[in-house]
């Protein structure tokens, strides 16, 4: 059943398009405009082309950062997608102990993101904390405040803590579509449990885990305020990530040029994951339209 | 059922490691100052409110609370009106360029703030909207005008277009169907819909930060700034993110049922 034609629709998101445009296609105006411009003063503008795009393209910090990044977001999703499925394995089906279990599960998906990094900064610290305290108690010298390497797995593990229930959710909820025939005809071949796992459950998860596998990755691309509040982006520069530096640049510096040069090209990058990603769920959705057909009409 | 019980200690395991770090910080927001210094404990020893008094008495502290309310809900309230429309327009009608404008809109709610941070600071300073609540509210629209249409669209996709058809052939006007029976009908979607323009509003820190000084600072602001004057106070600091994540906690025990779908369909 197709949708119908209709143009006049168009006035019914008229309202949304203005809004976003003041604050989304304005601002990013803005940001070429600057991008392209030495501005000294505000009456003093100059243009420079592409000067800026080449001298970011070129910045030794912004390298390091972006592999920084990089490794960052790779590892987010090497632990968080893993887990993920195994919590929605193991979470109850039904009865209060589903709801219980996913109440508590998503708690951490609702603390305020600056909050989550305060848990940590108390609950990190070798003094006051319990995992710093029991780390030093078992021999080991702790500090996410002096030590890289301590700082960096500090902060994967607040990101494991704090993301790995939106995985399990989204894996939960496919697990949940699967009908009980499929096991029972599972059974009655003796199909072993991995195999149930390995050729039903699997394939039916691969669209919520795509979608998982890209909004993990987009948005530990785009982490700030957790690290901001736990290391500040240090010690030196371990824990300092694409946003922090962009708003070191652009907020401490003011180095406008460069910062918008920077952020246009954080922007592209973006824009392909997200062009991916919506061709993803596209597809997903298509393939799951008869079932949300038919919850329509139960 | 050996399986079985693998799979609870697994639970188990897990939720232990999800709920520590938030038990921690509850049992330090009931102990005074000395105390967290002097001994290591797993719960107070003596519960003291004295923290919460702090927050609730001194202004710098409170209107922290009240500023971030105001700007989160003045943006809820713009996000649910103006999504409302262009959501329906979205699950039922084709036009020219919609799949354009819907994947536009994606894209806004993947945009890093970091990005927009730079040109929000000098439009509203021009406009001369700088630390007011309702620049922290229009400058979160760009993320959560899209995840409101977004959301909105999945639920009402969920409803049958006969119904739509039935009130226009009954005589109907737009207007009035979409008031008086459409609404009714996504409730639960209007629910949740607000709940997470709510949250991500509520725990956004970079932008709130940057557009406020005085007048207008939130919360989440206070938090990072008057903690590291005073020279950390541990236990006020974790009363204060007590009390951050006690509206999530009552919500979330409402939306519940809808949370796992809000999810699933990869809205959020």
């Amino acid at each position: 059943m197709l949708k119908p034609v209709n143009q006049k629709a168009w006035w019914l998101v008229l309202p949304v398009i203005i809004c976003v445009a003041f604050s989304a296609i304005l601002p990013l105006m803005t940001v070429v405009n600057y991008s392209v411009q030495d501005i000294i003063s505000p009456e003093r503008r100059v243009f420079v082309g592409t000067e800026w795009f080449v001298s970011v393209l070129r910045d030794e910090d912004l390298h390091a950062a972006m592999l920084r990044q990089l490794a960052y977001s790779f590892a987010v999703l090497a632990i968080e997608v893993p887990l993920g499925i195994a919590l929605a394995l193991a979470m109850p089906a039904d009865g209060w102990r589903a709801s219980a279990t996913l109440v508590l599960v998503a708690l951490s998906l609702l603390i305020p993101w600056n909050v989550v990094g305060t848990i940590w900064q108390i609950f990190g610290r070798s003094d006051i904390g319990l995992l710093g305290a029991a780390l030093l108690a078992i021999g080991l010298d702790y500090s996410y405040t002096g030590n890289s390497t301590h700082a960096w797995l500090t902060v994967l593990a607040m990101d494991v803590w704090h993301w790995t229930p939106l995985v399990a959710l989204l894996c939960y909820a496919g697990l949940r579509a699967i009908p009980e025939a499929f096991y029972q005809a599972a059974r009655i071949d003796g199909a072993s449990r991995l195999a149930v796992f390995r050729y039903i459950q699997l394939p039916k998860l691969r669209g919520v885990l795509m979608i998982a596998v890209l909004l993990r990755f987009m948005d530990s691309f785009m982490i700030y305020t957790e690290p901001f509040v736990l290391t500040g982006g240090g010690p030196g520069n371990a824990t300092t990530f694409l946003s922090q530096y962009l708003t070191q640049k652009a907020v401490g510096q003011f180095d406008l040029g460069p910062a918008a040069a920077f952020s246009l090209i954080y922007f592209l990058i973006i824009l392909l994951f997200c062009f991916v990603l919506y061709n993803w769920m596209q597809r997903v959705g298509t393939a799951s339209a008869p079932a949300t057909g038919d919850r329509g009409s139960a | 059922m050996k399986e079985a019980r693998w799979r609870n200690v697994f639970l188990t395991i897990y939720l232990i490691f999800a709920l520590l770090p938030i038990y921690w910080m509850v049992n330090m927001s009931f102990r005074t100052n000395d105390d967290i210094l002097s001994s290591f404990s797993f719960f107070p020893k003596q519960l003291t409110w004295a923290n919460y008094a702090v927050i609730f008495t001194d202004p710098a502290w409170y209107s922290g609370y009240i500023n971030s309310l105001i700007y989160v809900a003045i943006n809820m309230v713009i996000s649910v009106t103006v999504a409302l429309p262009a959501a329906y327009a979205f699950s039922r009608y084709r036009f020219l360029g919609d799949r354009h404008v819907f994947f536009w809109l994606l894209t806004n709610r993947m945009t890093p703030p970091a990005i927009f941070l730079l040109p929000f600071f000098q439009l509203y300073s021009t406009v001369g909207l700088m630390d007011t609540h309702l620049a922290v509210a229009l400058a979160h629209l760009v993320f959560n005008v899209p995840l409101a249409v977004w959301i909105l669209e999945g639920f009402m996709s969920g409803i049958p277009r006969e119904i739509d058809e039935t009130a226009y052939i009954d005589g109907y006007t737009f207007p009035r169907f979409f008031l008086t029976i459409f609404l009714p009908l996504i409730k639960a979607g209007i629910g949740v819909t607000a709940f997470f323009c709510f949250m991500f509003s509520w725990v956004e820190l970079l932008l709130a930060r940057t557009l406020t000084s005085v007048d207008a600072k939130p919360i989440v602001a206070t938090m990072t700034r008057t903690v590291s004057a005073s020279g950390m106070d541990w236990a006020v600091l974790a009363a204060a993110g007590v009390l951050t994540i006690v509206p999530g906690a009552i919500v979330i025990w409402f939306v519940r049922h809808y949370i796992a779908k809000g999810f699933a369909m990869g809205r959020v």
